[in-house]
């Protein structure tokens, strides 16, 4: 279901001498099964932005629409919604509470008031997605490797069976192999579950490999939205907010500057290096 | 709401008062609070407004931002002087309902909450021209006698430091796990008693993790820099006595005999 | 020796029961030999679990080995009696920047250790002065901590290290937890003051980019020391890297699967500009007069 943002304007410490402005005037809409990939730098708005996807914090201006519904109009239920747009906060391994894995994934699934075979279920189902094996389940979730106390808490936010899943980080603190996995496994919430994504990232990288779309932030305010071929051809301004296209794009804008014929939209190591292979002729041959 | 809490605080500015040494700071602060006590006529209030409106004043703390530490009392403010007002027998002004308002009642209300009010400025000017370092130090140094009867002087004090330190992050951790399960669907805020104090589980559970893990990751932080206890540690900011503490400490020794003097003799 | 030098490095977590029975070992660091030398960068890279973290804990005896030994400027870190010798010269900061930070004031903070260490109150300004000075942090000083971004709070943490005159400063994954921002202002902090003041570093991290600029890389796998070499000699080998679970920087696997594809690339390209000096060569010969050498304006 779609979530559209309107006019959204949140401002800390209103009325004092230290007011700010964390959200200026965004606006944007985020269509059923779309992977939109959130950068910004730190402080940019892009956590305080998410927190209103599912109505945790109130705008000062502007509202957010699920499906068409207003979320913050009277009678609207902001526990149903937050069912169906699922957030995993930064380190959300710091959430965990229970004495097992499997209990602490059926906290959300039991405070939506589902009979406990469904609870269950969606629980089993949840954690299978993540892919931690089942001899886990029963065991403490402090007792696990950081990776695994990540997967179990991306696992209770699966388990409310939301449609859109809203991550902040989730690669945070892992090393190389850990994030590649949780990303696999989100690409493929993504693929086989037709789930709408929002990634908030630091890696340029990552998104280009992953998202449709990507929005940029800065103080507050949505300065790029396109496919991050179109975002990453402005490396220039992106430099200037103090972020970057990911290096291979300044690779090929610097062959392409020197007079090589290449694609600039090229965002991803796999492309570049079959563009580069498709000019100079790959001399293994075709068995490329 | 936890946010507005200003004691505790330090507010950045150069005053006289920021400079003076903790000790003098705590003492006046004391003074001050004994004074409040002693006061039960309109003309020590009078006196005690000056002292305090002087100390506001040199302190350089904008009034609007020392007043932001009332709203946290602000509960037990009304709690007091209503129940002052209401239950204080003596001459009949008015009734409300069953309620009645006595002259004594109206006049035992406004100075406790004028007291609670400057109790609760006074104080923070303390705490806003003293960092938490130094006031711990203060502590410190001037409880350091209790140390012969083995009360574990420094080692308080370092907690007390490590605390205010951590408030503020674990305010922050708070208000982030109390949101993350939110989003998995908590209710913080109905349901009866039991139910709610059972919905802090959650929260709680997480809390008290981090804090231990905090308090971990601190331990051997503090073990790595050579941390071992109180002997044989220097102080880079040690406590000394200057010409404005001797008088800061005649100032408020004079005050605090003029507020004994008027209270015996009004 | 250098001035770090562990031999036969065994250190095993035991996970003891209620009653004090030995219930689980898991051996973190396996029969490592490593010697570093005064005044180089060294970067220890390796996933999560590898024992890098458990190593650098060594360095300062917060912990000691099950078996081997670690020497820290010839004092042997099991010794009690010099433990906190070792510990001045060889500072440390660890991954969260909020949990070693002790003063509510960054410069109360940067005199901790100094005092500590019982320095006279000349001798504690002096030497804040100069460590946040030395990380760039001087126009904060009178800041609380919690008012600082993670990157600022590390150079702190760096700040308050320095100021007890250390000759090595160990950073177990100081940028873990920042963005690119913050990490690029803290890997160059400590590059600084390898190259300024001679610190010798060891940096502890799984970020690739970090580690381009070390003098030499170590790769820790299960406990043990698996790659050794200068950063050139290491990421020629992207293969054993991936299979260490560590990715590569960009250029460097570009470069790579252009060579494997068999162009005439070396291994180990480390930045832009090298494989441009490869690749433009092989443009001009297939693309004559269209392509650019030399400086672009």
């Amino acid at each position: 279901m779609s979530i559209r943002a309107e006019n959204l304007t949140y401002v800390y410490g209103a009325g004092t001498a230290l007011e700010q402005y964390a959200l200026k005037d965004v606006s944007f809409e985020i269509p059923d099964g779309q992977f939109v990939g959130l950068i910004g730098h730190t402080g940019s708005g892009k956590s305080t932005l998410i927190q209103h996807l599912n109505g945790l914090i109130k705008p000062a201006g502007g509202t957010v629409y699920y499906d068409g519904t207003d979320i913050y109009s009277e009678g609207f239920s902001l526990k149903e919604l937050r069912s169906k747009v699922g957030l995993v906060f930064q380190y959300p391994e710091h959430q965990l509470f229970e004495v097992d894995v499997f209990s602490d994934v059926c906290y959300g699934p039991r405070n939506l008031g589902l009979a406990k075979e469904e609870v269950d279920q969606r629980a089993r189902e949840a954690l299978k997605q993540v892919g931690l094996k089942e001899k886990y389940w029963d065991q403490s979730p402090f007792e696990l490797s950081g990776g695994q106390k990540r997967r179990v808490a991306i696992a209770g936010v699966l388990a409310m069976d939301p449609k859109v899943l809203i991550l902040d980080e989730p690669t945070a603190g892992l090393d190389p192999k850990g994030r590649d996995e949780i990303l696999e496994e989100i690409r493929q919430l993504h693929k086989e579950r037709g789930m709408s994504i929002v990634l908030v990232s630091h890696s340029m990288e990552d998104i280009a490999r992953y998202a449709d779309r990507l929005m940029v932030m800065s103080h507050g305010e949505k300065v790029f939205d396109g496919t991050p071929r179109e975002v990453f051809e402005h490396y220039r301004e992106l430099e200037a907010i103090g972020l970057a296209a990911p290096q291979v794009t300044y690779i090929v804008h610097e062959l392409k500057e020197r007079g090589v014929p290449l694609d600039e939209g090229i965002t991803t190591v796999e492309e570049a290096k079959e563009a580069v292979l498709g000019l100079l002729g790959s001399p293994l041959g075709a068995c490329l | 709401m936890i946010r507005d809490i200003t004691l505790g605080q330090f507010y950045p500015v150069d005053s006289v008062i920021h400079r003076m040494d903790p000790r003098t700071k705590l003492f006046g602060t004391m003074a001050f609070i004994i004074s409040l006590f002693l006061a039960d006529h309109i003309g020590a209030y009078v006196v005690a407004t000056g002292f305090l409106a002087l100390a506001v004043r040199l302190s350089k703390v904008p009034f609007s931002f020392i007043i932001r530490g009332l709203k946290a009392v602000m509960v037990i403010l009304l709690i007091s002087v209503s129940f002052n007002l209401f239950l204080t027998d003596g001459q009949v002004l008015f009734r409300l309902g069953f309620l009645k308002v006595t002259r004594e009642g109206l006049r035992m209300s406004c100075f406790m909450g004028l007291r609670l009010i400057y109790l609760v400025i006074g104080s923070s000017i303390m705490t806003l021209t003293t960092t938490p370092n130094q006031l711990t130090d203060g502590m410190e140094k001037s409880l350091g006698f209790l140390k012969a009867v083995k009360v574990p002087v420094h080692e308080i004090s370092m907690m007390m430091s490590i605390a205010l330190r951590f408030i503020p992050i674990l305010v922050e951790e708070t208000d982030k796990i109390m949101k993350a399960q939110m989003a998995r669907g908590a209710d913080f805020d109905s349901g009866n008693l039991i139910q709610k104090a059972k919905s802090m589980v959650p929260l709680l559970v997480p809390l008290f993790i981090s804090a231990f893990r905090r308090a971990t990751d601190l331990a051997m932080a503090m073990e790595a820099r050579c941390y071992r206890g109180g002997e044989g540690r220097t102080k880079m900011k040690p406590l000394r006595y200057d010409r404005r503490d001797r008088l800061a400490y005649g100032f408020c020794g004079i005050y605090l005999a003029v507020m004994a003097g008027l209270r015996v003799a009004l | 020796m250098g001035i770090i030098k562990a031999s036969k490095l065994v250190f095993d977590y035991i996970r003891r029961d209620e009653n004090e029975n030995i219930e689980e070992v898991d051996r973190a660091i396996d029969n490592l030999d490593v010697d570093i030398e005064k005044g180089s960068f060294v970067a220890v890279l390796g996933h999560n679990g590898s024992g890098k973290s458990t190593f650098a804990k060594h360095i300062n005896g917060i912990l000691t080995p099950t078996e081997g030994t670690v020497w820290v400027s010839g004092m042997d870190t099991a010794d009690e009696e010099s433990v906190w010798e070792i510990r001045k010269r060889a500072g440390m900061v660890f991954q969260n920047p909020d949990n070693q930070i002790i003063g509510n004031v960054v410069e109360e903070d940067v005199g901790f250790g100094p005092e500590n260490i019982g320095l006279p109150t000349d001798e504690i300004w002096r030497r804040v002065d100069e460590s946040l000075e030395a990380v760039g942090m001087t126009a904060y000083r009178y800041k609380s901590p919690n008012k600082l971004s993670g990157g600022q709070k590390q150079r702190v943490a760096i700040a308050g290290v320095m100021a007890m005159r250390p000759e090595c400063i160990v950073l177990d994954e100081p940028t873990a937890m920042l963005d690119p921002n913050g990490r690029r202002e803290v890997i160059r902090t400590v590059r600084e003051l390898n190259q300024k003041e001679g610190i010798t570093v060891l940096l502890i991290t799984h970020y690739m980019e970090e580690v381009i600029s070390a003098d030499r890389v170590i790769v820790m796998d299960d406990g043990k020391l698996v790659m050794d070499g200068t950063p050139r000699e290491i990421f020629s080998d992207v293969e054993r890297l991936k299979s260490y679970r560590l990715d590569v920087p960009q250029v460097t696997e570009l470069a790579w699967e252009l060579r494997k594809a068999g162009l005439d690339i070396p291994a180990g390209i480390l930045r832009q500009e090298e494989l441009m000096e490869h690749l433009l060569p092989m443009f001009q010969e297939r693309f004559p007069g269209t392509i650019r050498m030399g400086d672009l304006s």
